[in-house]
C-alpha cells in the first residue's frame, strides 16, 4: 500500500483527467492524498514560527510525502504574536498551541530558534544566518516572518514628543516581547487616553487600560505591565477613527467585551451614523449596530442623562469621525504630549461599509497624556531581497505573490517584456504566508486558511514533477537543509534552541507562573530564556 | 526510510502527547506514518467505491468513510453503547457523506476530528474561532437545537459563507432528538479548481 508515486507529470495529468471524467467528486478527494516527485524527499525551510508558519508546515508535512520543515525563528521561544500578540486575557485563542506541539513533535520537523534568517539578530546572545545560505540547502523556502513594523501618521510630534507609544510596542510590552521589554510606558499623566484607529489592536489596548488588573493579574501578563497598569491614572479612554461605525474594522466579540467590563460605561455614539432601521442591515453589521446602539450596563458618571445612582469610575467612547493633524505639548511638561487636534472628516456615504472620509476643515482637540497610535502593523522586505531579486511591495507590504483571495503565495515578480505587456515570473521554490503574504488582517482563522492555501500549492507544485523548485540535485538527491546551513555558516550548537529547548523554557516559565499564581510567567529578557538552557 | 523505523521515531512523540487532543493526534499519526502502521480500514464507504481501489489508494492521508462501524481511534469521543447509538452525516467539502455512529453529549466538533474530517478547531473547541462552522441541512433539526448564544453568534459573524442555519460544531452536542442529523462543512476559497490538475 505505498502512498501515490507519481513517475512522471504527464502521466499523472492523464490519470487525474481520466479519474475526474468518470467521477468528479471522487477525483477531488483524491487529490488531497499526499503528494511526491519520484519519491524524493522534500526539504522545506519555514522563516517564522507564528501561526502562519505553523499552520504551513502542519498542511505540508500531511500532504506532501517525506516532507522535512525546518522552522526558523529569530527568538529562542516560538508562536509568534499567539505568544505576544494575543491578548492576556484572551487564553482561549491561545489553544491553537496544541497544534502547533502536535506538529513539533513529528520527526520531521525540526525547530530552529534563536536563528535569525538575514536581519540581524536583534538582542546580543542571537545567530544569524544569511538568506543566501537558506536558499541552498531546501527546495523550498515559505515566508511568514509576519509583520514587525508599524505604520506612522506623518504627523507634527508624532516622533518628538514622549507618551506617544505605538500600540505594537504597547501589546508586545504587556505581552513580555524581549524587544519592548524596557517601553516603561507612562500612565501616571492624566486620565485621558487616546488611541487612533478602530481595529481589534485598538480594542486591545483599550480593554488592557479599562480592564480591572486583579483579572489581568491571573493571566500570562508580563509582571512589569501589571506593576505599571496598577499605577495607571487613565479613566477615560477614546477610541478614535476617520470614519464612522459602519466602516469600523474592529469585530463584534471584542465591542462586547469592553460592553461588559464592570465598572467601564460607554459614552453612547452618535446614533445619526447609524441606519434609522438596523434591521435592514445584514447580520454582522446588524448585531453589532444593536451592540453599540444598546451600550453598557452603567452609565458614564458625567452622563447628565442618567438618572441611575451608580455610576462607573471609568469610561470609554468610540470617537468617529476624525483624523490626527498634530499632537500639541503639555503646558506643564513641554517634552511631553498634551493634546492631540483632529480635523473633523465627513463619508463620501454615511452607511456605506466602503465610504471613504474626506476633510471638512473644522478641528476637534482632545486631552491627551498617554496616546496609543495603532493604526496597523507593516511588514519590510529581509535585507537581503534586494541583493537577490526578491520582489517586496512596498505600497501593500506584502512580498509580491499571487495571492488574492485564498491564492498560493508563490512568490513572483512583474516583469515587463520587450512589447511592455505585464508578465509574471515566478521565483522557483518560494512561498509566502500570513501578514506578510496578506497584509496585517484577519484572525487566527483567516492565517489558518492562508496558510493552507500556501501548503496546498506547494504541494500541488511539488506533486505536478514540473514546476521547477530549488536545489533540484541536492547532494545524494536530497538537500541538506539545516545542517547544511549549519555547517555552511559556523553557527554554533549551543546557542540554537531546539524543541526539546524550547519545552525546557517553556516548563521554567509554568513554574515561574505557579509560584505566583498564574499560568506561566514569561521571561522578557532572552538571556533569561537562554540561561534555563545553562 | 524503512516503516519500522519510522514507526519508532513516531510513536514516542505521540506518547507524549497530552491526552486531550488524542482524536486529533490519531489523524497526525497517520499523516506521518506509512499506511501499514495505521489501522486497517474499519469501515464500509457510503459511496460503494471498489474495495481493490479503495485499498490501493490507502495513502497515509486516506480519509475514511464510515458506515454504523465504530471507529477505531476514538480519543475523546465515547463510542455508543449497542442500541443507543445516535446517527450524524457529516457532507465534506469534495460532497462526500460520512455518515457517523455516536453517543448523546458528543459534540461535534470532537466528533468530527475523531473521525478524521475536516475540521480545524483552531480554539480547542471553546467557541473563541469559527473553525468548527457547520451548516445544518434540515431547518427542522436546526429548530431542535437549543438557540446559539451570543458568544456563539459572535463568532459565527466572522466565518466564511455563513448561512441561516449555521452553528459552531463545537457548541452542537448530540441529543435523541437530533438522531438523523445531516451537516455540511463549508467550502472554503481554497477549493481547488479544475486548472489546479492541468
Amino acid at each position: 500500500m505505498a502512498p501515490i508515486r507519481w513517475a512522471q507529470p504527464r502521466a499523472c495529468a492523464k490519470w487525474t483527467q481520466t479519474l475526474r471524467a468518470s467521477c468528479s467528486a471522487r477525483a477531488r478527494s483524491y487529490a488531497t492524498a499526499q503528494t511526491s516527485r519520484g519519491g524524493r524527499p522534500f526539504r522545506l525551510a519555514i522563516i517564522g514560527s507564528g501561526p502562519a508558519g505553523f499552520y504551513t508546515a502542519y498542511r505540508a508535512m500531511s500532504r506532501i510525502q517525506d516532507a522535512k520543515v525546518d522552522m526558523y525563528e529569530a527568538l529562542p521561544v516560538p508562536y509568534g504574536l499567539v505568544r505576544f500578540g494575543v491578548a492576556p486575557d484572551h487564553p482561549e485563542v491561545k489553544n491553537c498551541q496544541e497544534k502547533f506541539e502536535e506538529v513539533a513533535s513529528s520527526p520531521n520537523f525540526t525547530f530552529v530558534g534563536n536563528v535569525s534568517v538575514g536581519t540581524p539578530s536583534d538582542h546580543p546572545d542571537g545567530c544569524t544566518v544569511p538568506l543566501a545560505s537558506i536558499l541552498r540547502h531546501y527546495n523550498a523556502v515559505v515566508f511568514s516572518y509576519g509583520a514587525a513594523k508599524d505604520r506612522t501618521l506623518g504627523i507634527p510630534g508624532e516622533s518628538s514628543l514622549k507618551g506617544i507609544y505605538s500600540a505594537r510596542e504597547f501589546v508586545g510590552w504587556y505581552n513580555g516581547l524581549p524587544e519592548h521589554a524596557d517601553l516603561a510606558p507612562d500612565l501616571t499623566q492624566g486620565d485621558e487616553a487616546v488611541v487612533i484607529g478602530q481595529g481589534n489592536v485598538a480594542l486591545d489596548v483599550a480593554r488592557m487600560l479599562l480592564e480591572d488588573v486583579d483579572v489581568l493579574r491571573k493571566s500570562d501578563i508580563a509582571e512589569h505591565a501589571i506593576e505599571t497598569l496598577s499605577k495607571s491614572k487613565i479613566r477615560r479612554v477614546h477610541i478614535v477613527g476617520r470614519r464612522g461605525p459602519m466602516q469600523a474594522a474592529f469585530t463584534i466579540k471584542e465591542a462586547r467585551e469592553l460592553m461588559k467590563l464592570p465598572d467601564v460605561a460607554f459614552h453612547p455614539i452618535d446614533q445619526s451614523l447609524i441606519p434609522a432601521d438596523p434591521k435592514t442591515l445584514p447580520r454582522a453589521p446588524r448585531r453589532l449596530m444593536d451592540i453599540l446602539l444598546k451600550g453598557s450596563p452603567t452609565p458614564p458618571s458625567s452622563s447628565s442623562t442618567s438618572t441611575s445612582t451608580s455610576t462607573a469610575t471609568k469610561s470609554w467612547s468610540l470617537d468617529f469621525l476624525l483624523t490626527p493633524q498634530a499632537f500639541h505639548p503639555c503646558a506643564a511638561d513641554p517634552a511631553r504630549v498634551g493634546s492631540t487636534t483632529f480635523e473633523r472628516t465627513a463619508l463620501s456615504s454615511p452607511f456605506d461599509p466602503h465610504a471613504y472620509a474626506l476633510g471638512t476643515a473644522q478641528t476637534v482637540s482632545l486631552p491627551s497624556r498617554a496616546v496609543f497610535r495603532s493604526i496597523g502593523y507593516r511588514s519590510a522586505p529581509l535585507p537581503e531581497f534586494a541583493a537577490l531579486g526578491i520582489p517586496f511591495n512596498e505600497r501593500w507590504g506584502v512580498i509580491s505573490n499571487d495571492g488574492g483571495g485564498g491564492g498560493g503565495g508563490r512568490v513572483q515578480h512583474e516583469e515587463r517584456t520587450a512589447g511592455a505587456a505585464m508578465a509574471y515570473g515566478r521565483f522557483p521554490g518560494l512561498y509566502c504566508a500570513g501578514w506578510v503574504k496578506r497584509g496585517p488582517t484577519g484572525v487566527i482563522a483567516s492565517t489558518m486558511e492562508d496558510a493552507f492555501a500556501t501548503a496546498d500549492a506547494i504541494s500541488r507544485d511539488w506533486g505536478s514533477g514540473d514546476v521547477p523548485f530549488l536545489n533540484p540535485d541536492g547532494e545524494g538527491g536530497e538537500a541538506a537543509g539545516w545542517d547544511g546551513v549549519r555547517r555552511e555558516t559556523g553557527v554554533g550548537r549551543a546557542r540554537v534552541v531546539d524543541w526539546d529547548g524550547w519545552r525546557r523554557i517553556d516548563r521554567a516559565e509554568r513554574e515561574r507562573g505557579r509560584l505566583v499564581g498564574k499560568e506561566r510567567e514569561k521571561f522578557t529578557r532572552t538571556a533569561d530564556m537562554l540561561a534555563v538552557l545553562g | 526510510m524503512s516503516t519500522p523505523r519510522l514507526l519508532a521515531q513516531t510513536l514516542p512523540g505521540l506518547r507524549l502527547a497530552p491526552r486531550r487532543a488524542a482524536g486529533a493526534i490519531a489523524q497526525h499519526a497517520r499523516c506521518y506514518t506509512k499506511p501499514s502502521a495505521s489501522p486497517a480500514p474499519a469501515a464500509i464507504s457510503p459511496c460503494s467505491r471498489p474495495a481493490a481501489r479503495h485499498a490501493r489508494w490507502s495513502s497515509p492521508f486516506q480519509r475514511r468513510a464510515f458506515s454504523a462501524s465504530p471507529a477505531v481511534s476514538h480519543g475523546h469521543v465515547e463510542t455508543p453503547k449497542a442500541g443507543e447509538e445516535l446517527y450524524v452525516t457529516f457532507i465534506d467539502k469534495e460532497g462526500m457523506e460520512h455518515k457517523i455512529a455516536v453517543s448523546k453529549g458528543a459534540n461535534l466538533l470532537d466528533i468530527a476530528q475523531a473521525h478524521d474530517l475536516e475540521m480545524e478547531g483552531a480554539c480547542g473547541g471553546s467557541c473563541a474561532c469559527s473553525t468548527c462552522h457547520v451548516i445544518v441541512l434540515d431547518q427542522e433539526y436546526y429548530d431542535k437545537m437549543p438557540e446559539p448564544d451570543d458568544d456563539e453568534n459572535d463568532m459565527l459573524d466572522l466565518a466564511f459563507g455563513l448561512q441561516e442555519t449555521s452553528r459552531l460544531g463545537c457548541q452542537v452536542h448530540m441529543t435523541p432528538e437530533l438522531d438523523g442529523l445531516r451537516v455540511k462543512l463549508p467550502s472554503m476559497t481554497r477549493n481547488l479548481q479544475s486548472s489546479d490538475f492541468k
